[in-house]
């Protein structure tokens, strides 16, 4: 599945580096503490996150991730935005909490890093 | 694996198509009409016939031509006027009453997206390219900014390989009994708009040097974090890379205020950063665990009111990359 279907099923806002858009997503993950992403996500992931200063780019972008979708309507700056743009790293917009969108990942069949447990 | 070209060849290049995209408006916008025209324009004289014309554009394979009367362009003629003419069996009739004499020129110092839009608003199959003082200098379609574009790409991508070529070979190029490659870069403090350039650029180089992708990241996330904590906790330094074929150093340097419990703050979840920096997320406590796990060694000595040094190893000999 690609960022741009994704958008489309969760009807995201798209502020910035649409040219990431036609990327594979290959899982996803959310947290807000930045070393923790950087810890615990993997390349080609969606994130998850209320955060939206410049870093968030740096971040997403070192680790190679397909996006960042940022909960609760927060507004990202325009430093953010620019950067974001020049990477190409999707920066997408939600109004609901990290809680439902992460739901609606699940839904849309993208699924966690963790290893799979049995049952 | 060790660096050097042989791994170049395993780069997935699946990352390299978005900014192409947006390459592709840059290119729109930074291109002239005069590099991608047609310089050898095929033009008729109003006095021929349109038979005469049916020739010039079977023979030059073309689909219109400008009419120039006494070193000066008149007017311009196509195709579709050509087959109105011969539906009507006005074969032998002038150019000069067939063609259009409300000519829309392009300037030659125009930018493609110029052009472009011209294409969008007159349905017209090409465009006369004029210079400054109105002569006729070339002709330009659809197809040669399309070619024009696409030679452009390709002369970027060639640079951008030949970089990495030249970059990949630096090791075998320059003999000596130890080559090393040094990095260095600033850090300022707290200037989180830039915060995580250093990394970035530590990235492109190493991926440059032709680095396997997993050390790349491996590399990118613990000089992130060491660049990151940098700019949160001291008054600025700088990260030096040090990359031979073998092993790759990480040195991050600054001028205090130095950590007065090494053991402690190597603690997962210790941290020191104030509030305001936490509710940035940054500040986990996790930086240099993060750091550990990432390297093959680090060494983190720390002088109270003198300043820390943090060397983080990347072993690119053994089986993990």
């Amino acid at each position: 599945m690609i960022v741009s279907e994704i958008v489309d099923a969760l009807g995201l806002t798209v502020a910035a580096g649409a040219q990431g858009l036609e990327r594979e997503i290959t899982g996803g993950y959310a947290s807000d503490l930045l070393s923790c992403v950087m810890a615990g996500a993997a390349a080609g992931n969606l994130w998850v996150t209320l955060q939206a200063h410049p870093n968030v780019v740096a971040v997403a972008d070192l680790l190679g991730l397909a996006g960042v979708i940022v909960a609760e309507g927060t507004a990202a700056d325009e430093a953010t935005l620019s950067r974001a743009e020049e990477r190409g790293v999707p920066i997408l917009l939600a109004k609901e909490t990290t809680y439902t969108i992460v739901a609606r990942l699940v839904g849309q069949g993208i699924a966690g890093n963790d290893p799979a447990r049995g049952a | 694996m060790t660096l050097g070209r042989q791994e170049t060849a395993e780069e997935p290049g699946s990352d390299r198509l978005p900014t192409n995209l947006t390459k592709v408006q840059e290119l729109v916008y930074e291109l002239k009409v005069e590099q991608v025209m047609t310089r050898d324009v095929i033009t008729c004289s109003p006095d021929a016939t349109m038979a005469e014309l049916k020739e010039v554009l079977r023979v030059n394979r073309v689909s219109g031509v400008p009419i120039i009367e006494d070193g000066q362009m008149i007017g311009m003629i196509s195709v579709e006027s050509l087959i109105r003419a011969l539906e009507q069996g006005e074969a032998q009739a002038r150019i000069r009453d067939k063609m259009t004499t409300r000519v829309q020129a392009v300037r030659a110092d125009d930018t493609l997206a110029g052009a472009v839009a011209l294409f969008a608003r007159f349905r017209y199959g090409r465009f006369p390219v004029v210079d400054a003082e109105g002569q006729l200098v070339g002709i330009i379609t659809q197809g040669d900014i399309v070619r024009g574009l696409l030679k452009q790409f390709e002369t970027l991508w060639h640079s951008e390989e030949i970089r990495r070529y030249r970059a990949s070979h630096i090791f075998e190029d320059i003999e000596s009994e130890q080559t090393t490659l040094i990095l260095r870069y600033r850090v300022l403090p707290r200037d989180f708009v830039r915060g995580g350039e250093a990394s970035s650029k530590v990235k492109r180089a190493l991926d440059r040097l032709g680095a396997h992708p997993q050390t790349i990241r491996r590399i990118s996330v613990a000089t992130y974090e060491a660049e990151t904590n940098i700019m949160i906790h001291t008054e600025g330094g700088q990260i030096i890379v040090e990359a031979r074929p073998e092993e790759i150093k990480v040195i991050a340097l600054d001028d205090g205020p130095g950590i007065p419990d090494v053991e402690q703050a190597m603690q997962p979840g210790y941290s020191t950063a104030p509030d305001w920096i936490r509710e940035l997320g940054f500040g986990a406590g996790m930086g240099l665990s993060n750091i550990k796990s990432c390297t093959d060694r680090m060494s983190l000595t720390s002088t109270v009111g003198v300043g820390t040094r943090l060397e983080m190893i990347f072993d690119l000999t053994q089986g993990r990359h």
